[in-house]
């Protein structure tokens, strides 16, 4: 059972309301992760967008409308065995979503870094991990990518392109982690900047900060114990244990993020120890 | 007679219609398989754009196609084990047809598996690189596995053609294999119910997906049940439905009406055992599983075409409507009814199936995220008449040629 | 799959899940085996069977034997 036992669990934390909505993060991941453009992109629905930034508003008529973006990430699911708030432990626990159903072992949860990974050579292509994630982070190769022109010369050697009728997703940019981690190897130092996604680095208005949730000098652990009334997470109570975690002031925001029954009160979780 | 004269083919004290009307017959089913051939094709060189899935509806009609018709063939182990296992005699009467269409069941849904999943070749995968843990891989272990043990069962009547048995070697080892058969039939039960029950399985254990999330024993979601309870009360139903459509067909008449009452009488009380666990789950999952997740019962039938309708079309139309006429010894007795009355039985499977796949991928779980519709493109459809097209091909030449039926000659006869 | 292939832990999940199968093919495997088996030691003292269509095996099998020159 993968269980966050290991010295580090990477995880994001992004302030809803400094996003502009720029997309520069998605355009800086599709660019690391040699994520291409599909032959046909009228459709949307077929297109690869690792980081996907959503917009959503309050519903209201002008002059009350208000807009909010939501960069969506893959949550990189722990489940809910010891998560990390120990009180959201659900004794029904479940594995990572995604992981938990892939017949062939192609995506898997690091304990050592609580990041979920993907391995695209192995993935047969059975989409169930697809049907799985309910936040719509995995993307199906439905066509070769074809890198027209002489634009495979702009290819990222560090991570490796997917052919047609396999499955991919965020990956927290792990091929960073490993080049930080081969830093580290040869004497460098492997301090909190070293590891950086490429949405992190992009966004302009600072709204996404990635770093290590079990390092408490790390800005994420800060900002989660600092303002831990306004953050939140997507789905909580799914039991998904997402490690993406979200801040707004506005109420209306936070509702945006869970599903509720007529009536029923947001659900607020106590965050930090 | 003609010039293509193939009766001393035919199992003993049988007709059967003319070779050019035979030949005829399989290029009708031939121009189906061609149509799945060039769908086929088109998946495989252009990859699967060529169907209307997309990431919302990362399973569409295939993988409806597929649970469907290895539910409907769940007759081939639930036979064998009445048969084999509980002695059921008056079964050995339909055994033979229960097996051909479990063979042809499972091998079309393994064909279509095969365009199905992005990577073909890759197949092997599930198997060398097993998640012990998933679903999926307990399904593709126990349908492999027990496709085995239906080929084995198929075999003997293969051997049995009236030309082949002559043969020493095969009229021998079909008899042995004859010998031992409650050995592979024990083996099929124990296969099929584990994958029968995964199948459900693998919608139940989706906690992520409250549609198709249920809670259960242990490690096994109350779906797990639903489904072999539902695979074993709708397999015996078609079997028979197929059956009366090759009398129809045939003029002939293959099984005595007692037989396929007993079909009936088990698929009935089978049925009605289903429709009240289902009615329990459903009733459970509405007020308080998807409650956890903050979902409101209404909320699944409140958005896109799928409305209460469904529920009632599949668990009402599909469930207690032929549960109730299954086990009414008047309706069994009346050959048009009992056909529909198991017509209503395998479209409540079929649609129960249809259900757990294409409405949990249409509804959203983020709340800022929209239903979605899907229509296969007639590159999907072509795949599944193929399926359908070569499991009339097998069934065709079958019948024709293997000694299916043990009571037909009798009930033939002037 | 296999105990000595890469990803094998012997935890439950891998035992019970992996014995059932060996185990289900094992018991498919002997079956087989014993039918070829009987079905050469028939064929070498050149003993045929007829066959009704039924699966009345055990009384008709040695009743009904017949041998051929």
């Amino acid at each position: 059972m993968p269980v966050a036992t290991g010295e580090h669990l990477y995880g994001m934390v992004i302030d809803v309301d400094k996003c502009t909505g720029c997309g520069a993060c998605s355009v800086a991941c599709m660019s690391e992760n040699n994520i291409g453009t599909l032959p046909d992109e009228t459709d949307k629905i077929r297109s690869i967008t690792w980081l996907r930034v959503y917009q959503i508003d309050n519903g209201r008529p002008y002059p009350d409308t208000e807009v909010a973006f939501f960069p969506r990430p893959c949550m990189h699911c722990g489940g809910s065995w010891g998560g990390f708030f120990q009180q959201d432990a659900d004794p029904e626990g479940h594995h990572t979503p995604c992981v938990s159903v892939c017949p062939a072992t192609a995506t898997d949860y690091d304990d050592e870094t609580g990041i979920v990974s993907q391995i695209p050579t192995r993935c047969i292509g059975c989409r169930y991990c697809v049907a799985a994630c309910p936040y719509h982070a995995r993307y199906f190769n439905w066509y070769d990518v074809p890198w027209p022109g002489g634009l495979e010369q702009s290819l990222s050697p560090y991570v490796a392109p997917r052919m047609r009728g396999v499955v991919e997703k965020c990956t927290f940019c792990y091929h960073r982690y490993q080049q930080a981690r081969d830093k580290e190897f040869a004497g460098g130092e492997f301090g909190e900047m070293d590891y950086q996604t490429a949405c992190t680095e992009a966004c302009p208005s600072g709204a996404i900060t990635f770093g290590d949730l079990n390092n408490p000098e790390h800005q994420v652990s800060k900002l989660l114990r600092q303002r831990h009334k306004h953050a939140f997470r997507l789905l909580e109570r799914l039991g998904t244990n997402p490690k993406v975690y979200y801040m707004t002031k506005r109420e209306w925001v936070r509702k945006r993020a869970d599903n509720y029954l007529p009536g029923e009160k947001i659900h607020r979780f106590a965050v930090g120890s | 007679m003609s010039a293509l004269d193939d009766s001393r083919f035919w199992p003993e004290g049988v007709k059967r219609c003319s070779p050019e009307r035979f030949g005829l017959w399989m290029l009708c089913c031939g121009a189906l398989l061609a149509w799945a051939l060039l769908s086929a094709f088109l998946c495989l060189y252009k990859g699967l754009n060529q169907t209307a899935m997309n990431d919302y509806f990362a399973f569409g009609v295939w993988i409806v196609v597929d649970l469907a018709i290895i539910a409907l063939g769940a007759g081939a182990f639930f036979t064998g084990f009445l048969t084999y296992l509980l002695r059921t005699d008056e079964l050995k009467n339909i055994i033979n047809a229960a097996v051909i269409i479990g063979f042809i069941c499972y091998s079309g849904a393994i064909l279509m598996l095969g365009i199905d999943i992005g990577q073909p070749i890759r197949g092997w995968f599930g198997f060398w690189h097993a998640n012990v843990h998933s679903m999926l891989t307990e399904v593709m272990f126990c349908i492999t596995t027990y496709l085995i043990v239906l080929i084995i069962e198929f075999v003997p009547l293969i051997l049995e053609n009236r030309q082949i048995n002559k043969i020493p070697e095969f009229n021998v080892f079909a008899h042995h294999l004859h010998r031992i058969m409650i050995v592979f039939a024990g083996t099929g039960t124990f296969l099929s119910f584990f994958h029968q029950g995964s199948l459900g399985g693998m919608y139940g254990v989706l906690y992520a997906r409250p549609f198709a999330f249920r809670e259960g024993f242990m490690i096994w979601p109350w779906t797990f049940f639903l489904f072999i309870l539902s695979a074993i009360a709708s397999g015996p139903s078609f079997t028979t439905l197929i059956v009366m459509l090759t009398e129809k067909v045939s003029g002939r008449r293959l099984t005595s009406h007692k037989v396929k009452m007993l079909m009936a009488k088990i698929s009935g009380g089978l049925l009605t055992f289903y429709v009240l666990l289902k009615l329990a789950d459903t009733y459970y999952w509405a007020q308080v599983t998807s409650a956890k997740a903050g979902v409101p019962f209404s909320f699944f039938y409140s958005d896109g075409p799928y409305g209460i309708w469904i529920l009632i079309l599949e668990i009402v139309v599909g469930g207690i409507i032929p549960a109730a006429m299954l086990l009414a010894p008047m309706v069994r007795k009346r050959y048009g009814l009992l056909a529909l009355a198991m017509v209503l039985n395998c479209f409540g499977a079929v649609m129960n199936r249809f259900v757990m796949t294409i409405q949990t991928l249409a509804i959203p779980v983020l709340p800022f995220e929209k239903f979605i519709g899907y229509l296969p493109t007639w590159q999907e459809w072509g795949i599944a008449a193929g399926v359908v097209g070569y499991g009339f091909i097998i069934y065709s030449l079958a019948y024709r040629y293997l000694p299916v039926f043990p009571q037909e000659p009798e009930l033939n006869k002037g | 799959m296999l105990p000595f292939a890469f990803e094998w832990h012997w935890d439950v999940g891998h035992i019970v899940f992996m014995g059932l199968f060996y185990l289900a093919l094992m018991v498919i495997t002997t079956g087989l085996n014993y039918a070829l088996l009987a079905s050469m030691k028939d064929l070498a003292i050149g003993k045929t069977y007829s066959h009704d269509h039924g699966h009345d095996h055990e009384d008709q099998a040695e009743a009904e034997a017949t041998a051929e020159a």
